[in-house]
């Protein structure tokens, strides 16, 4: 009954009509962002952060704004993957195995709904186990000290490192990069300043929103100036879209299964929406076995990474709303948000703000029904605004992104940083290094020292202190084990290529 | 082969930098003399070993783009790198509609429709921040002295600018 007060609660928060009005057009542009190839939900959310927050909204509606924003795009990442057979992002990867297959036999408009509610269902289930979960894993939080937490934290790179990159060493050191970025600036405890270089306008650090947005946007541009801006008109045609129930019915099944393991796989500080699709799509693989065609284009190789996929979307806010620590680019850039709007996660945020934690799971869940009621009937203007040509739209978000860092600080240095970041994204990118530990060392560098200063203080310099409680030894191990067991698992969980045609 | 030793090699030297650079922050009373230079030198420590590994170990090279690519690339990073000094003293609209026409040019070359883009862009867009969303501190269009003008080119000279 708790729960039931308290989604009242968040519902009385976030079911006004501005907060509605705000979930409908965030919705609509997320799907834009998500279906735009080269857009994903990382970039999009994160050129639209600097932008929500001059608009002067209150915390409430600039968080409704932007999980609408969020799971908009993760719904939208679909629709380019099936037409196009371009992910949008990498978890939709996944969607391409079938979802573009059965576009190619004319079911285009079947595999689009179908993968519409396979979306819905998972994300529904997912805003409802982190509504049972989250507050009991926010008491759990509460043993946390900061011994516990450097552990967390370290957890966090390790299994980011891990399982979402072909190299350990290069991941690292990305995830070295981003810590190392967010040491500049003054220090807390000592007022002086720290790796400078004397440069006065390093004294506040780097902003997260200029390398986020740099790294992402800036950077596709140089990608699309490298391909000349191929690969972005209709590959499919749609015809009528109906929808089709019995598609539906019949992988009903399919869609539970792979909700709870993305779910589960979006819960792994650090792992994320791409391993939940990915294991989603596997396990329903090896279940159908060879007579269920998987990679040929059947419903439920449409369903089933879509579901993974928006349940560990779902799931990766679990640990970043309870712990801080996001399980994924697009949480990270999520908890970029909510910096942004001095809303601090971690385990106090349930008791002292519980308005704001509701509010927000009560807008997840209004932003899933609209997406739903708008994504039937509406896939239609969707799929038109893929026809958007690679040549106004790369310029355009450039000059977003522009405006968007420059109406926050009103800096050229801050620009200049963002262009170098945009030109640092590109070369990490072109040697297979991800950028999205380098996003989340930026983001959580601070807070990682922080705790380890704490428990070198309370233990006197004695670093035995960092092993010394049962939590603190069971998250060091499943760091560690997180980081090295992805290199003997490489061979056998092999990662399927996409179609080609 | 030869992208990661060389990635490796940078990132070993900036590492190497990065020890040096903590191992000389300035501490005081408050801060204690070890506590915060900790944290630096164990992630310089962390990336010069990761830097190593991606010297010794590397993975095949990726597709590099050809010269004129690369020429191409360099000439969207100058132009946006002079957007980015020029917003301030001449406003808005002039500097975007160059740099938005100049990138669609560079991403697909017709001259036409990148004209129509660059222009379209910068008057959409500027439309849209400053009436729709009321962003403060865009300014359609400012006529600057040719000294400040000077001023903000030179912040892209090393060792001229500030």
């Amino acid at each position: 009954m708790d729960i039931l007060a308290n989604l009242a609660l968040g519902f009385s928060v976030a079911l006004s009509p501005f907060t509605l009005f705000l979930a409908v057009c965030g919705c609509f542009l997320g799907t834009i962002i998500g279906a735009l190839p080269g857009l994903g939900p990382s970039n999009g959310v994160a050129i639209l952060i600097p932008i929500a927050f001059t608009l002067g909204l209150d915390a409430t509606s600039a968080l409704v704004l932007m999980t609408s924003v969020y799971y908009g795009a993760m719904y939208g990442g679909r629709i380019s993957s099936i037409l196009l057979n371009i992910p949008g992002d990498e978890p939709a990867l996944m969607t391409t195995l079938d979802g573009y297959p059965m576009a190619k036999q004319g079911r285009a408009g079947d595999a689009l709904v179908l993968s519409g509610v396979a979306s819905f269902v998972g994300a529904l289930l997912a805003t409802v186990g982190l509504m049972l979960l989250a507050p009991t894993l926010a008491r759990v939080a509460f043993f946390f000290g900061p011994a516990e937490y450097f552990a967390l934290y370290l957890l966090a790179f390790c299994t980011l490192g891990g399982m979402a990159s072909n190299n350990q060493a290069k991941a690292a050191l990305a995830a070295c990069m981003g810590l190392g970025i967010a040491m500049i600036g003054v220090d807390s405890s000592s007022g002086l300043p720290r790796l400078t270089g004397g440069n006065l306008h390093l004294f506040d650090g780097i902003d997260f929103l200029v390398a986020i947005v740099g790294l992402f946007a800036i950077a596709e541009v140089f990608f699309f100036i490298e391909s000349h801006g191929k690969g972005s008109s209709i590959g499919v045609k749609l015809d009528k879209v109906r929808i089709p129930w019995k598609d539906i019915m019949a992988t009903k099944w399919t869609m539970l299964r792979a909700s709870f393991v993305g779910f589960i796989a979006g819960i792994l500080p650090g792992a994320g929406a791409s391993l939940g699709s990915f294991l989603a799509y596997m396990s329903e693989k090896s279940i159908a076995g060879e007579k269920g065609g998987f990679g040929t284009g059947v419903p439920k190789g449409v369903a089933a990474p879509e579901a993974g996929n928006n349940s560990a979307a779902g799931g990766a806010l679990v640990p970043m709303l309870t712990l801080g620590v996001p399980g994924s680019g697009t949480t990270a850039v999520l908890l970029a948000l909510l910096m942004t709007l001095n809303i601090t996660p971690g385990p106090t945020l349930f008791t002292e703000k519980a308005d704001v934690v509701w509010g927000l799971i009560a807008s997840l869940l209004i932003a899933n029904v609209v997406l739903l009621l708008m994504n039937v009937p509406m896939v239609k203007i969707f799929v038109k605004i893929l026809s958007v040509p690679a040549w106004v739209l790369l310029p355009g978000v450039t000059m977003i992104s522009f405006v968007g860092i420059y109406s926050l600080s009103g800096s050229y240095f801050d620009l200049l940083l963002m262009v170098g970041f945009g030109v640092l994204g590109y070369i990490l990118r072109k040697l297979d290094v991800p950028t999205v530990p380098v996003i989340l060392g930026i983001l959580l560098g601070g807070k990682m020292e922080d705790a380890l200063r704490r428990a070198m203080t309370l233990s006197d310099g004695d670093p035995i202190y960092l092993f010394s409680s049962p939590i603190a030894i069971g998250l060091w191990v499943a760091a560690i084990a997180g980081f090295v067991a992805p290199m003997f698992l490489r061979n056998i969980l092999k990662k399927p290529q996409a179609v080609t045609d | 082969m030869a992208s990661d030793r060389i990635f490796g090699l940078v990132c070993l030297i900036t590492a190497v930098a990065y020890i040096a650079a903590a191992t000389q922050i300035q501490t005081n009373l408050f801060s204690g003399e070890f506590l915060p230079k900790l944290f630096p030198l164990m992630i310089g420590g962390v990336a010069a070993l990761c830097s190593l590994t991606i010297m010794f170990r590397p993975d095949p090279d990726p597709d590099w783009p050809v010269g004129r690519t690369w020429a191409a690339m360099g000439v969207a990073v100058l132009v946006l790198c002079v957007y980015a000094v020029m917003i301030t003293p001449l406003g808005f609209i002039l500097p975007t509609a160059f740099a938005a026409g100049i990138l669609s040019y560079q991403i697909s070359p017709n001259v036409k429709p990148a004209i129509f883009a660059g222009i379209g862009l910068s008057l959409g867009l500027f439309v849209l921040f400053k009436f729709a969303l009321g962003l403060g501190n865009i300014v359609a269009y400012k006529v600057p002295t040719a000294a400040k003008l000077w001023d903000a080119l030179t912040i892209l000279i090393p060792f001229v600018g500030h």
